[in-house]
């Protein structure tokens, strides 16, 4: 029964990439994606429910971090299963039977990376969403999604081998100590202490660098901008709650190797380093960026920096990292999806030419704003509380030069995208741009409600079962003395 | 065994300077044609015949010296992309660097702690230079082509380093590996043909549109 559970959530979305190759009619080909999705939900929630798992002689298994990640994906890709039904609809002359197969291919990917216990399955999966992901941002077909593609799909790939690199020499540390060679993830965890510090350092360092190119953490996010901005809305929602979850997920199974190998220090500061230069980098790109897309690629690195922050802290800001995990994801989905509505009414996403999106697109700028005061760590929403909490942690620390940084980052984040944002839903709208037939649909600006609903409960009240997956993922990243 | 893998490994050695140095489009694909070729022997070489290693041998051939480089002339036909390289700095600076990088994976490689065995073999010192001569075809060559060719020769690298580990590589992953590369190929081309309708050039310094 148990072993079904993970074979089930791998086999759904497989059959459903299937299916949309095999389906003939661009009409009801779409609706592939909310049942499968649902399936995926339900299954996701049997597997939170039945504990550890494990299968495929414990190549493939659940423990609390899986649990986080999959129900973080799942949500999130729930949502946008039902928003992309919206959006096919505009779109059908187009035919949607790559654009289906993908998202369902890039689900059954990042489901297998959360459930991998195999350094090697990890790696395939990853790689597998990259190249899932590619023609889901090609979807627009014009100049400069093609240009974003070329650069996602270059710098992801070389990323990505770097990542493969840092495996194997993972994988020779423990040759060198004459031990039996393998990439299980148990196995590494059990033999890490004995492994040769020279090559699992430099493996770290590599595994950071590739899977962190995937993550993007500043200097190496330069794809996502391009990426996040140029693909259809959905898909970057996809790509900034979605796949950075999941390279962040390879992370930090990055990190609990080192911890099991007494390496934790150096793992710490070198994730310490890349959150902090992540948040620079977004506050200095953020600021008068006339792009709101872009906007939000950079938002993006800003919270996987705060996130990595969160991690590097220990104790109680690990646990508001795991929190900020699930935050960010149903925020970015908020955005996005939002941000595509106004930007399909304007016909644009640069801000000297949408404004008072207020009048034309009512619902999706009070969600944009909205998601906007959420991200930025306003209360009474869920990145408030997870903000709040790593903040806490890293004062409590002792780190007040970190905690200070930090709070100054914020500062000009908030102010730097409270300009666009404000500039963007406020002001007379330039009546004749666009497309004067868009209409706002239930399928459209109801996801982004139900995400922003999701964060508020989460920014409210906390339930005791729920608080207790992100406790447990958090558990898995302490520090045994 | 050891030692016609070491002589194979120098040769590998030779094409990454050819690479490097050359200004012919269709020698460069045929290049990587034969050092793919030449490398999916070394599983056989490294471990002797065994079903794993065998297996492993013909699907990289089958790949690295057959699929990939007929799917690059392929595109190189249809995308009718001239046959020279137009680098971004000239072939004598690229060639200089190219020689620093590879001594700098001897000696590097000299100081990682090897296991006897392989003390004596050059698997690490080769696949950490031919990594490094992929990275700077990578960040050197202006048309997209060569950038895919720059990825291929950085696959080959990581692809003999793995050598000294198949044992840890269960089959399953290595054919996933091998396969998730022909379908990035096969994207990277099509990609290509897109570019190439779009712009009318495969030229990546087309491509600055998007830019802070």
């Amino acid at each position: 029964m148990e072993n079904n559970l993970i074979t089930l959530l791998l086999l759904i979305p497989f059959s459903g990439v299937l299916l949309a190759l095999v389906l003939p009619s661009n009409r009801f080909r779409p609706w592939l994606l909310p049942i499968v999705s649902m399936m995926h939900l339900a299954l996701t929630f049997l597997i939170i429910q039945a504990g550890p798992l494990s299968a495929a002689n414990g190549w493939l298994g659940v423990d609390a971090l899986s649990r986080l990640i999959l129900l973080i994906i799942s949500l999130l890709f729930c949502g946008c299963s039902f928003y992309a039904l919206g959006y096919l609809r505009y779109r059908l002359s187009w035919g949607n039977r790559v654009f289906v197969s993908c998202l369902l291919l890039f689900l059954f990917a990042m489901s297998l990376a959360t459930i991998s216990r195999h350094l090697g399955i990890l790696w395939v999966a990853v790689e597998t969403t990259t190249l899932a992901s590619a023609p889901l941002i090609y979807f627009n077909r014009n100049r400069l999604s093609i240009e974003a593609t070329w650069k996602y799909l270059l710098l992801s790939s070389v990323g990505i081998a770097l990542a493969m690199l840092g495996i194997l020499f993972i994988a020779y540390a423990g040759l060198t100590e004459g031990g039996h060679v393998s990439l299980q993830f148990d196995d590494i965890l059990q033999g890490a202490a004995s492994f040769s510090r020279p090559w699992l350092r430099a493996g770290f360092v590599f595994l950071l660098v590739g899977f962190g190119t995937k993550v993007g953490f500043a200097p190496l996010h330069t794809w996502k901008p391009d990426a996040y901005g140029e693909a259809p809305g959905v898909v970057g929602a996809l790509l900034a709650g979605g796949l950075t979850s999941v390279a962040f997920l390879a992370l930090l199974r990055t990190l609990q190797i080192m911890d099991a190998a007494s390496e934790a220090v150096l793992a710490r500061e070198a994730f310490l380093a890349m959150g902090l230069i992540s948040m620079a980098f977004a506050a200095v790109f953020v600021v008068r960026q006339p792009d709101f897309k872009r906007m939000l690629a950079y938002s993006s690195v800003e919270h996987m920096g705060i996130i990595a922050i969160g991690v590097s802290m220990g104790g109680i800001a690990t646990y508001g990292a795991m929190l900020h995990l699930m935050n960010n994801a149903m925020t970015k989905g908020v955005l996005f999806l939002s941000s595509a509505n106004i930007h399909r009414r304007f016909g644009s996403k640069r801000m000297d030419e949408v404004r008072g999106a207020i009048t034309l697109v009512p619902f999706s700028s009070i969600l944009f704003l909205l998601g906007f005061i959420a991200i930025t760590g306003s209360p009474p929403f869920g990145p408030f509380i997870s903000e709040f909490t790593i903040l806490q942690g890293v004062f409590s620390g002792g780190h007040y030069v970190t905690g200070g940084l930090f709070l100054f980052f914020l500062a000009v984040i908030f102010i730097g995208m409270g300009t666009t944002v404000l500039s963007v839903v406020f002001g007379t709208p330039s009546e004749n741009a666009g497309d004067k037939d868009y209409r706002e649909t239930f399928a459209t600006t109801g996801m982004p409600l139900l995400m922003l609903l999701i964060i508020f409960v989460l920014g409210v009240y906390l339930p005791d079962s729920i608080r207790q997956i992100f406790v447990d993922a958090a558990a898995l990243l302490e520090v045994r003395a | 065994m050891n030692n016609t893998a070491n002589l194979l490994l120098l040769l590998v050695v030779m094409l990454n300077f050819f690479i490097l140095g050359s200004s012919r489009l269709g020698s460069n694909i045929r290049t990587i044609a034969i050092q793919g070729g030449m490398i999916s022997l070394l599983p056989v070489l490294a471990h002797g015949f065994s079903n794993h290693t065998i297996f492993l041998a013909v699907a990289a051939f089958l790949l690295k010296g057959i699929a990939i480089p007929y799917l690059l002339f392929r595109a190189v036909r249809q995308v009718h992309i001239g046959r020279e390289i137009e680098p971004l700095f000239g072939y004598v600076p690229t060639l200089i660097l190219g020689t620093l990088a590879t001594a700098a994976s001897f000696i590097f490689s000299d100081r990682l702690p090897l296991i006897a065995e392989h003390s004596q073999t050059l698997f690490v010192p080769v696949g950490l230079a031919t990594l490094a001569t992929g990275f700077l075809l990578l960040i050197t060559r202006r048309k997209a082509i060569n950038q895919v060719i720059g990825y291929l020769i950085f696959e080959n690298g990581i692809f003999i380093f793995g050598m000294l580990l198949t044992e840890a590589m269960p089959l399953m992953v290595e054919s996933g590996v091998l396969l998730d590369l022909l379908v990035a190929v096969f994207i990277m081309v099509i990609v290509m043909h897109q570019i190439k309708r779009e712009f009318s050039t495969i030229n990546i310094d087309q491509l600055t549109s998007l830019k802070e």
